[in-house]
């Protein structure tokens, strides 16, 4: 009985302490468009966050969008071999990577890369007193630290997902018409049919959407951490790990929502 | 100038703060002695509105800072410069940045007229030149006469300490000891400073008063607190293991 009512405890206690932190997250996100629309609005610290965000995240981005291009060419052409329809491998790497793989990836890579850096550095700066240094001297964290990370990924998470999209597809060609010798024409030409802009645009909303979770849970997780260099790392494992399940869970119902 | 009331402050069960009553006189040098984990620093952040008590009252110059709205407080800590425990410097900014950083925020000046001032207040803490060197690159008694110059960049009235020698060598703790006496005799300041560093107490205060269980047990020149009757105060200042404060 007492094994019963202590499993109850605790789960009681872990859905409490998620739906509070949920509250909390939601509340700093309220938070970051007040401070977004109240003037002034600061460019240079937002450019600065791109350029991290963004910029630098570009070589590992082309790397894991190519390669999940020639890998995705290679396994169709296998698979669709068995139904002699090897001419719709083209397509079919173009849109598995424009409506699904170009944005998650890519959201996945910069959660990674960015997501766990904003924790870290947030993190060090509440740890080291750097952010009650802020508010001491009247300048809000929430609009100096937060706001520019997160109009940075937003704006930036589309752009990667362009970038990953096209050398998904070139890795694709590479693979389907100089490896397994598809017809250039037919590779092409199928995907100009059967994608559509509209798998584009989507996949670059999910994007968007997906910087929005990255930076918003990567900064939450900063700006909140307590306990020393223990609690940096606590803070960056937890931020990369709950960004990465959010953007796989509502990956899904965006998709169920557009397509 | 500032005068706390009846402060109150929990966290969790654990009770911090327990009805602390303490004037704080203008233009003079303030010290809180207290034992190591016994609430000086979370004093301090209430006297700022870094934390908010859960009862009591702070005023600052008549105004009550425990009621006011952000931007309301944001008013009010203009008047203020804090010198944090490890100065809390931004370590991505260069220390001319650091310093400039109060007054791009909030005063309405030129940049040539900013820089002037920045090397002005790093020639106050006797560190002319050191405009471009990153935090990283200045041992911990620069850092904190960085910090103290990032703290009255502004001209500030008041200018609270939190632990300015923890972690010093004698000769620098006598240093910023001398800096901290002669940047509140400069600039007319009201300074708060919290400290367990016994030599450092006498030396900078001009009141001291001592946080024990919650409470001010204690408050006086430092002549009265030298010769207080009182076995808390006795009992800190000996350093001694026995007596009403419990070791372990």
């Amino acid at each position: 009985m007492n094994f019963v009512l202590g499993a109850v405890d605790y789960v009681g206690r872990a859905v409490l302490h998620s739906v509070e932190e949920a509250g909390r997250i939601f509340q700093l996100f309220l938070s970051v468009l007040a401070w977004l629309v109240r003037p002034p609005l600061r460019l240079r610290p937002i450019f600065k966050q791109m350029e991290f965000v963004g910029v630098r995240s570009i070589f590992v981005v082309v790397l894991t969008g190519t390669f999940t291009g020639m890998v995705l060419a290679l396994q169709t052409y296998h698979g669709f071999r068995m139904f002699s329809a090897e001419s719709m491998v083209g397509a079919t790497v173009a849109l598995s990577m424009t409506r699904e793989l170009g944005p998650v990836l890519t959201a996945l890579m910069v959660t990674a890369r960015a997501g766990s850096a904003m924790a870290a550095e947030l993190g060090t700066m509440r740890v080291t007193e750097q952010i009650d240094a802020l508010y001491v001297m009247a300048a809000n964290p929430v609009k100096y630290l937060i706001v520019p990370r997160m109009v940075a990924s937003v704006v930036m998470l589309p752009f990667l997902t362009i970038v990953s999209d096209f050398v998904g597809v070139v890795g694709g060609y590479f693979v389907g018409v100089h490896l397994l010798r598809i017809n250039s024409g037919i590779f092409m030409k199928n995907i100009t049919k059967i994608v559509e802009l509209d798998d584009i645009f989507n996949g670059l909303i999910k994007a968007a959407f997906f910087g929005l979770i990255l930076s918003l849970i990567g900064c939450y997780k900063g700006f909140n951490t307590t306990g020393g260099a223990e609690g940096v790392g606590r803070a960056t494992t937890e931020a990369v790990v709950l960004a990465s399940v959010m953007i796989l869970i509502s990956d899904y119902f965006l998709t169920a929502l557009m397509f | 100038m500032i005068q706390i009331i009846d402060i109150h402050k929990s966290f969790g069960r654990q009770k911090v703060l327990d009805g602390v009553d303490l004037d704080i006189e203008a233009g003079k040098t303030t010290v809180i002695i207290g034992r190591s984990g016994g609430g000086k620093s979370v004093l301090l952040k209430h006297i700022i509105g870094l934390l908010k008590p859960d009862r009591g009252q702070i005023l600052v110059e008549g105004v009550d800072i425990t009621k006011l709205n952000d931007r309301d407080l944001n008013e009010i800590r203009k008047k203020f410069g804090m010198l944090f425990q490890e100065a809390a410097l931004f370590d991505s900014m260069t220390v001319g940045d650091n310093v400039a950083f109060p007054l791009r925020e909030h005063a309405r000046m030129s940049e040539a007229e900013i820089r002037e001032i920045v090397a002005d207040r790093l020639r106050a803490v006797g560190l002319s030149g050191v405009e471009a060197k990153m935090p990283s690159e200045l041992s911990g008694g620069m850092r904190k006469r960085v910090g103290l110059a990032r703290a009255i960049a502004m001209r500030p009235r008041i200018v609270l300490f939190d632990e300015p020698t923890t972690g010093l060598d004698p000769v620098m703790t006598e240093a910023i000891n001398q800096l901290i006496i002669d940047t509140q005799r400069n600039y007319d300041l009201t300074c708060v400073v919290i400290s367990h560093d016994i030599q450092s107490i006498f030396r900078i205060g001009h009141r001291i008063a001592m946080l024990y269980e919650g409470k001010i047990v204690a408050s006086g020149t430092p002549d009265e607190i030298r010769a207080s009757q009182n076995p808390v105060v006795r009992q800190f200042l000996s350093g001694s293991i026995e007596g009403p404060i419990k070791v372990i």
